[in-house]
């Protein structure tokens, strides 16, 4: 049995890991802002077979926050083997662009508040030698584009990151994963229009829990966005200031 | 929540419609939307066939697919009205437990599966699906949300079975699961040379648990209805491990001519050929029930254009002499698709709109054309003439006069819509066209 914390537990994303992780027999601590999605969630993860299921409800740009929910989840956990970040919004772009407060607002929840928890998780799991950092990053952070730099920039950074984290951390036997999915159809997306670029996020669950497994260091979600990433980050950015890409 | 409009159809693909899809991730945002929308309608996994959950509002039950308790002792389910048969299934089979009814999709959600009062092979045992629904939570037209059981509200329970989403929301239901001792079937196959012979056999398996029968509506003459009847029984042993594995899926829509004449009398040759009479044995639980769910989209195999699933019941009185006068037609048409079942109904309940009477009921597949559309229109009045009635999850087509005829508790309906508030607040492109408030 794996003790998991997953932070943005009403992710959809997420909630499909957890399903993965309550059908394996495994415990979940859940954290999320909104009570009676948590309320739900872990009623249906106790039915579908999770070992012990917890929730705590917070909005995670409450940053002072962090470090108590981090020892209420260590105390009822016992032991934290792996910890899922998933919490973030997808912001308008076109808002952002006319608002300074906006642009920083997402730049906090989808960047600030992350980084936030990943420092205080780093202390920890250096000290213990031992556990799993996963976070979900985007392909949207590997070249800003016009269409929604804001939050490519904030997953950027995420990424960046994680890079550094992962070499420091190496020595000391933690692993940290950095994931970045492509289109998944989630609330975070239904406003957009759907092709078959698109996963579900059934799918894209099944393949993050497998590179936790594995201890991998990067996924993209599916695996052919690496591909289409290589190809948009290998565009000569002469040529990429023009394009609508 | 960010409202977005698509081009929905049910799962024939026709007919089509703009509509705004609203897909709340709460049941308290149900409540909310409920109150800022004029008129919706709840949409499940859009696996019925015509217009029924087609709307110009509607409130997608995607992200309200959650369990809510399971006691793997007596086998009762609580569950958000969107989680899918095949999600229960993956839970509860290992623990003994299955559907007490089950269509022949497991892609189906629970909201869906009550409000269409779904039947299975086991309707002349077990009936249909809401008689082993213990309790739903619906929300009403009001905004208000309410408790309702054979005991509690027992008349918005009886409307709400089978009343294709006109009553309310549901948004979660407790259903009693039957025990099974093994996730494999016993099925034997019995080869029948013609109608008669496939309804005798129905009669001589009353005692199966599960029947239908594989009817071939192409062949004419004597051998008109010639049948593979296929029963089961739940298997004693082989353990409860489920195999479960995703569908494999259709890209593209094939081009309707595919599907002509000729490929479907040869599929049909050689379905009935190859089966083999009296032929016993054990198989998986899923494939039992749900042999299309291998392949996704299956629906695409009828081009854009889309098809109509048409499902009539004759009562059994006069039956057998009706149904080969209906199937008389159909194969005189030439247009019959290439899988069609028969099956036969015990007795009726006492939900308003629910499909199933005593008899005979016959499913098939048309591809959209004008042709079929007009054939299908005279097969209604064949249908009316004889005391049956055509299925409401199934129905694209039929005509306000036909409903109320061969409906006729549908006043009793409406009186319970208007008694909770659903009027006007709850209506779909079918309830439009059959005439309902």
């Amino acid at each position: 049995m794996s003790r998991i914390l997953i932070i943005g537990a009403t992710s959809v994303i997420a909630e499909h890991c957890a399903r993965v992780w309550a059908g394996r027999g495994d415990a979940c601590y859940l954290v999320a802002r909104c009570e009676e999605r948590l309320t739900a969630i872990a009623a249906d993860l106790r039915v579908r077979g999770a070992a012990q299921v917890n929730t705590y409800c917070m909005d995670l740009n409450n940053l002072p926050n962090h470090t108590t929910m981090l020892e209420a989840a260590e105390m009822t956990l016992g032991e934290i083997d792996a910890v899922l970040i998933a919490h973030g919004t997808l912001p308008d772009q076109k808002r952002c662009e006319q608002s300074v407060d906006e642009t920083i607002k997402e730049i906090n929840t989808n960047a600030v508040s992350t980084i936030h928890l990943l420092t205080l998780l780093a202390k920890r799991f250096e000290a213990k030698r031992a556990g799993m950092i996963a976070v979900i990053s985007s392909v949207a952070g590997d070249r800003g584009r016009a269409s929604n730099y804001v939050y490519g920039s904030a997953k950027a950074m995420i990424t960046t990151y994680m890079s550094g984290l992962r070499q420091r951390l190496y020595k000391s036997n933690v692993a940290v994963l950095t994931i970045k999915p492509g289109f998944v159809d989630t609330p975070m997306t239904a406003s957009f229009n759907k092709g078959v670029l698109w996963a579900k996020p059934s799918t894209v669950a099944v393949k993050i829990v497998h590179a936790i497994d594995k201890r991998k260091d990067e996924v993209y979600v599916p695996a052919f966005w690496w591909v289409v990433m290589m190809l948009i980050k290998s565009i000569p950015t002469v040529f990429f200031k023009k394009t609508k890409v | 929540m960010r409202a977005m409009t698509h081009t929905i159809s049910g799962w024939g693909g026709y007919p089509k419609q703009e509509a705004q899809v609203l897909a709340p991730l709460s049941l308290s945002s149900c409540q909310s939307q409920l109150g800022r929308n004029e008129c919706l309608l709840a949409r499940g996994m859009g696996r019925s066939y015509g217009d029924c959950a087609n709307a110009t509002t509607v409130l997608q039950t995607s992200y309200l697919n959650h369990f809510i308790a399971f006691d793997s002792g007596t086998g009762l389910l609580t569950v958000e009205a969107g989680v899918m048969l095949r999600d229960i299934l993956k839970v509860t089979v290992k623990r003994g437990w299955f559907l007490p009814v089950t269509p022949g999709t497991s892609f189906v959600t629970i909201g869906g599966a009550v409000a269409s009062d779904v039947h299975g092979k086991n309707h002349h045992v077990a009936g249909t699906f809401g008689q082993h629904v213990m309790s739903i939570t619906l929300l009403l037209g009001t905004g208000e949300i309410v408790s309702t059981s054979p005991t509690e509200l027992p008349d918005l329970f009886h409307a709400t079975c089978g009343g294709m989403g006109l009553t309310g929301v549901i948004l979660t239901a407790t259903i009693q699961l039957i025990p099974i001792q093994s996730a494999y079937m016993d099925q034997k196959i019995i080869k029948t040379g013609s109608l008669e012979a496939a309804c005798a056999a129905f009669e001589e398996h009353w005692d199966s648990t599960y029947s239908v029968a594989w009817i071939d509506c192409l062949v004419t003459g004597k051998q008109l209805g010639r049948s593979v009847l296929m029963v089961g029984e739940h298997a004693k042993d082989s353990g409860l491990d489920l195999t479960i594995k995703d569908p494999i899926t259709l890209p593209v829509y094939t081009p309707a001519a595919v599907l002509n004449r000729v490929t479907m009398r040869a599929f049909n040759q050689i379905y009935y050929f190859k089966a083999s009479h009296l032929k016993t044995r054990v198989v998986p639980i899923l494939p039992f029930f749900y042999p299309l769910d291998a392949i996704g989209d299956w629906n695409k195999l009828y081009g854009r254009a889309g098809f109509v699933q048409y499902q009539f019941v004759l009562p059994k009185e006069r039956g057998v002499a009706n149904m080969r006068k209906v199937l008389a037609k159909i194969a005189q048409s030439g247009s019959g698709s290439f899988l069609a079942v028969l099956k036969q109904f015990g007795v009726a309940n006492q939900n308003m709109l629910s499909f199933p009477i005593e008899g005979y009921t016959l499913a098939l597949d048309f591809k959209v054309s004008a042709t079929n559309l007009t054939l299908l229109q005279k097969l209604d009045e064949m249908v009316v003439g004889m005391g049956g009635r055509v299925y409401l999850a199934k129905d694209a087509l039929m005509q306000e006069v036909v409903f109320k005829k061969t409906y006729p508790k549908w006043q009793a309906f409406e009186a319970v819509r208007e008694k909770y508030g659903a009027i006007g607040k709850f209506a779909s492109a079918q309830s439009m066209r059959l005439g309902l408030a």
